[in-house]
């Protein structure tokens, strides 16, 4: 559980957004940090060559260490990741940041450009929690 | 004197610059958005600036978590395009006017903007795929680049209001600076869209087409437009779009739209450009000084009676000193 997050924020009744804020980013400076270090190729290929070897550089929660093994995108962001962070992650495993934001939607790559082609995710019934509480 | 003429807002989506990069702008899906661009990239050739400075943000690449400067302003002779996890774009290495960057970032720190002076810093997608849009693909980008990152990505970035005041603050650093050079500024990022989470995908046009035509017309209205606003109808990411208000700060009162291009969507993102050129403002001023004929009458009536507003505190003064003996 968020135990750190004493107070209610005026964005928390967006629905399925993570704000990065100064609380989710003191909580995920080990992931963000790793995935920062893949910007550089021979990180890359020392990351892709053993995983778990790698991320012991990194001070990082089992739950982290869990969530970037997994690719668990929703959950790394929870823990404090930020999308331009975890996107790092994505490309060295091949994926664009549509790639990306598609599996976070749950919805195949498909489907998820077809929404966007068709104009995109409406903002009608996805501007507060209570719109998606009764989907 | 250096002097602003026109400002440029586009988005800065690196599907973009990726699409580029690979060939694919004959592809349907992408020469719907960069036929958008050929009319901007006539223009700017026209326009021939000696300078532009581009607002943009860093996208986890020059700046980590290590430190995040809200303000961060790129002083150094050049700048390269970094690897942002496909490889470094191959784009031209963007050289910087490091003299005019100095002077515009000690005229704004004297101006009360603590803005972070950056003299190595490699450059992302956020700064190169706006060239790319508005250049296209030549062998060296034709001008000088300043470029302006602010914080986006941690919250929260600054407020729409600061973004405008220092763009007035920069608009007044280049019109003091003696050599003649002309500057075009850039607001990038946008328009509506969200990357991240379960509501990825969102996009308003809507939102994005009020937020064009306020720009232009009546910036004031967007400065007070908070964070939660531009997340919760434009996407977590569109709060971006507060960078375009240090662009249109920079600029008259007056501006004409010279030209609008809005597509949905380039990957995830509504792609947004559009052309601001100042025109003078002496018409608006006049109209401004104008006094109202209530307020020549209240100067009028001040005139004629200021000693009896006098009379009248006196003898105010003298009941409080009485009132004071009373109660002694």
């Amino acid at each position: 559980m968020k135990a750190t997050k004493a107070k209610k924020k005026e964005y928390d009744d967006i629905p399925g957004t993570i704000v990065f804020d100064a609380d989710q980013s003191r909580m995920g400076y080990g992931i963000n940090m790793f995935c920062m270090s893949l910007l550089k190729e021979e990180n890359r290929k020392a990351f892709k060559a053993d995983e778990e070897k790698y991320l012991d550089q990194y001070k990082l929660t089992p739950e982290q260490r869990e969530a970037i093994l997994k690719r668990q995108w929703i959950r790394m962001l929870e823990l404090g990741g930020n999308i331009y962070f975890t996107s790092k992650l994505g490309a060295t495993d091949g994926l664009s940041f549509q790639q990306v934001a598609a599996k976070m939607t749950g919805s195949t790559q498909q489907e998820y450009a077809d929404m966007m082609l068709a104009g995109g995710r409406p903002v009608k019934g996805n501007r507060r929690k209570s719109e998606w509480e009764h989907k | 004197m250096a002097k602003i003429v026109a400002g440029v807002g586009t988005s800065h989506v690196p599907a973009i610059g990726a699409a580029l990069d690979n060939g694919k702008t004959e592809e349907p899906y992408w020469k719907r958005v960069f036929s958008g661009y050929e009319e901007s990239k006539r223009w700017i050739e026209k326009i021939k600036p000696d300078v532009c400075i581009v607002v943009f943000n860093d996208h986890a690449t020059a700046f980590s978590v290590d430190v995040v400067p809200t303000f961060a302003l790129g002083c150094a002779d050049e700048f390269i395009p970094a690897d942002e996890g496909w490889g470094p774009r191959p784009v031209p290495v963007v050289k910087g006017h490091s003299a005019l960057a100095a002077h515009i970032a000690q005229s704004v720190i004297l101006d009360e903007f603590d803005l972070t002076v950056v003299n190595k810093m490699e450059v992302d997608h956020g700064l190169t795929v706006p060239l790319s849009l508005m250049f296209g693909q030549p062998e060296e980008w034709p001008c000088k680049i300043i470029p302006l990152a602010v914080n986006v990505v941690l919250f929260p970035p600054p407020t729409g209001h600061r973004c405008f005041a220092l763009g007035e603050a920069i608009r007044k650093a280049v019109e003091s600076y003696p050599e003649d050079l002309k500057v075009v500024i850039f607001g990038t990022g946008g328009m509506s869209h969200q990357i991240s989470g379960q509501r990825a995908g969102l996009i308003n046009s809507k939102f994005d087409k009020a937020f064009l035509d306020n720009l232009t017309a009546n910036p004031e209205k967007l400065t007070k437009m908070k964070h939660v606003e531009y997340m919760r109808e434009a996407g977590a990411e569109g709060v971006e779009m507060v960078m375009w208000l240090v662009m249109r700060g920079a600029l008259n009162t007056n501006v004409e739209e010279v030209y609008r291009f809005y597509t949905v969507p380039a990957s995830n993102t509504a792609v947004g450009n559009i052309i601001l050129e100042n025109r003078p403002e002496s018409r608006a001023r006049a109209t401004a000084k104008k006094p109202t004929r209530a307020k020549k009458v209240a100067a009028v009536r001040a005139k004629a009676a200021p000693a009896k507003k006098k009379v009248a505190k006196k003898a105010a003064a003298k009941k409080k000193v009485a009132a004071r003996k009373a109660r002694r």
